[in-house]
């Protein structure tokens, strides 16, 4: 990619055994070659790495990686992590939930039981600073998103799109359904690491009254 | 230790007021690496050789933080002697209402005031001030992240009254120092960017990836840190393919083509996307796409990795060159 990209394709779909390749890859290159490097963008399916062609010539990286990914197979993942997200559902919090629970001819309550009754997978952070791209969703909850992105979705808003979830870790416009809002905290520039969440980890949502809602925030 | 602290053990002293911030003043440094697998773009300044010259000006190492001046309007006051030096475009200058020569380094004494008038070519001027200026670092940066509202200045383009603060280490021996003239870009409105094709390329029919090489295209007002949005025939794309991919990650000088097949070079503050991108721009003409203003026009041009990598050396020579007459020229020759 450019002169000083190196974009590195496992497949071409979403799929679990894909993203944990993508997480073995960038957990080694991260620690193996560092010489050269000036970034490793792991996403769902693929991993973007950034070289300095001065210090690492292309031909070079190009032979490393091939061996990394020879090798690839033995790498252990870290356990994941399970981080509990609370959530205020509906109303001015989720303003797509009643259209989501119409669209797939369900109740609300069932659209937020379905979507609190499984922990989720972390394929990737992007978009935004701490954004966390989830899935999937269970089947009956499967929504596209809306024809007309917002421009102003708050920040907390917890959205699905497809088989995804996702929430907004800061203010933006967005074409996601909003089901709801979490007064959790997603991304804090002065932390180390500045995401509460991270790649490969897992996240379980449930629900919170409007009264937990606002005493958290406070 | 929270990465914020970073800064302010270093010692600062106020050296400029802003009297006016001008249409967008930031601070800027080379970026902020390694954060990605946070969402975290790299930001910077989007003129790297003229900021890192900028420096060198200055007697600075070339990643100190810079201002980064957009089209017009910034007025700064020095409040203490000050060493500085004007890179990258010209937007007229003027040191107490008196026009003042860009790419060389000049002494400013308390009350000189700095006026950025009007574009004259370009789009983004970088003053560096010797010392560099000091913000908090956020994650070993001190890079303004506009819409992630952190670093630089709390997060936000400079105002009228901010005071800003430059690391307290004068040497006043680089005056008169000028960057060697058949060096300096020429800044035109209508410029050549070399692309590499790919990565997505194969998404577009033969005819698309000719569209894109053989035409002119205009830089809309959709101009901003986060990319440039290009008006001009439309991409053909092939019709087994679809319009966007899975979320991957972005580099700066990408040429992302949405539906509408219009081109969409992507700058410093975005990290992912899901369009695809028919090539990349090369890294040595990554500074001409900084200074690229609404009106102004673009024709793309492919060459190899191989080419681009010679370009890229040959870019550092020069710096590298440049840093030995510096060395050799300590004394000042105003």
């Amino acid at each position: 990619m450019g002169d000083r990209g190196l974009l590195i394709e496992f497949g071409d779909e979403i799929s679990r055994e894909i993203n944990e390749k993508v997480r073995r890859m960038a957990l080694v290159v991260r620690a193996e070659v560092r010489e050269g490097i000036v970034e490793v963008v792991p996403t769902y399916r693929s991993l973007l790495i950034i070289y300095n062609p001065l210090l690492l010539p292309f031909e070079d990286l190009k032979k490393r990686l091939k061996r990394i990914e020879e090798g690839l197979r033995q790498t252990p993942l870290p356990e994941p992590k399970l981080t509990r997200i609370p959530v205020v559902y509906g109303g001015i919090y989720g303003p797509d939930l009643d259209e989501v629970a119409k669209y797939r001819q369900i109740s609300p309550e069932k659209v937020i039981q379905l979507h609190c009754s499984k922990p989720y997978l972390i394929y990737m952070i992007g978009f935004m600073p701490g954004y966390p791209y989830m899935g999937e969703l269970p089947e009956e909850l499967v929504t596209p998103r809306l024809k007309t992105p917002r421009l102003v979705v708050p920040k907390g808003s917890v959205a699905i799109a497809q088989r995804q979830t996702g929430i907004y870790s800061m203010e933006s416009p967005g074409g996601w359904q909003i089901l709801g809002q979490t007064p959790v905290e997603l991304f804090d520039p002065g932390k180390d690491p500045p995401a509460l969440l991270q790649m490969g980890d897992l996240v379980q949502f449930y629900p919170i009254s409007e009264k937990e809602f606002k005493e958290w925030a406070f | 230790m929270p990465k914020e602290c970073q800064g302010s053990r270093m010692e600062k002293v106020a050296t400029f007021e802003v009297l006016e911030p001008g249409i967008l003043t930031t601070i800027q440094d080379l970026g902020r690496y390694g954060f990605s697998q946070f969402g975290v773009p790299p930001s910077g300044g989007l003129d790297t050789f003229s900021l890192m010259v900028s420096n060198l000006l200055v007697g600075n190492g070339e990643e100190e933080a810079c201002l980064e001046i957009t089209l017009m309007g910034l007025r700064i006051r020095a409040l203490k002697e000050v060493v500085i030096a004007i890179t990258g475009g010209d937007l007229s200058p003027a040191l107490n209402g008196e026009p003042v020569e860009m790419w060389r380094t000049h002494l400013l004494v308390q009350d000189d005031v700095i006026t950025f008038k009007k574009v004259s070519a370009g789009c983004r001027a970088y003053l560096s001030a010797g010392g560099g200026f000091v913000v908090p670092k956020i994650m070993g940066s001190s890079s303004t992240y506009l819409s992630g509202k952190f670093g630089g200045l709390e997060g936000r383009p400079l105002r009228r009254g901010d005071v800003l603060y430059t690391s307290n280490s004068p040497s006043l021996d680089k005056l008169g120092l000028r960057f060697p003239s058949d060096w300096i870009p020429s800044l035109e409105k209508e410029v050549l960017l070399r692309v590499i094709p790919g990565p997505q390329d194969h998404h577009f029919t033969e005819e698309g990836f000719q569209t894109l090489t053989s035409s002119s295209y205009e830089v809309t007002r959709q101009c901003d840190r986060m990319g440039v949005r290009l008006e001009g025939p439309r991409i053909e794309r092939r019709s087994d393919v679809e319009e966007s991919i899975i979320s991957e990650g972005l580099i700066s000088g990408a040429i992302q083509v949405p539906g509408d097949g219009k081109p969409i070079i992507i700058l410093t503050e975005l990290v992912t996307g899901g369009y695809t991108k028919i090539a990349t721009i090369i890294s040595t003409d990554l500074p001409r796409v900084a200074q690229l203003k609404p009106g102004d026009r673009v024709k793309f041009k492919p060459i190899s990795v191989k080419d681009a990598h010679r370009l890229l050396k040959e870019q550092e020579e020069r710096l590298k060159e440049f840093k030995k007459t510096i060395k050799n020229q300590a004394v000042a020759v105003d």
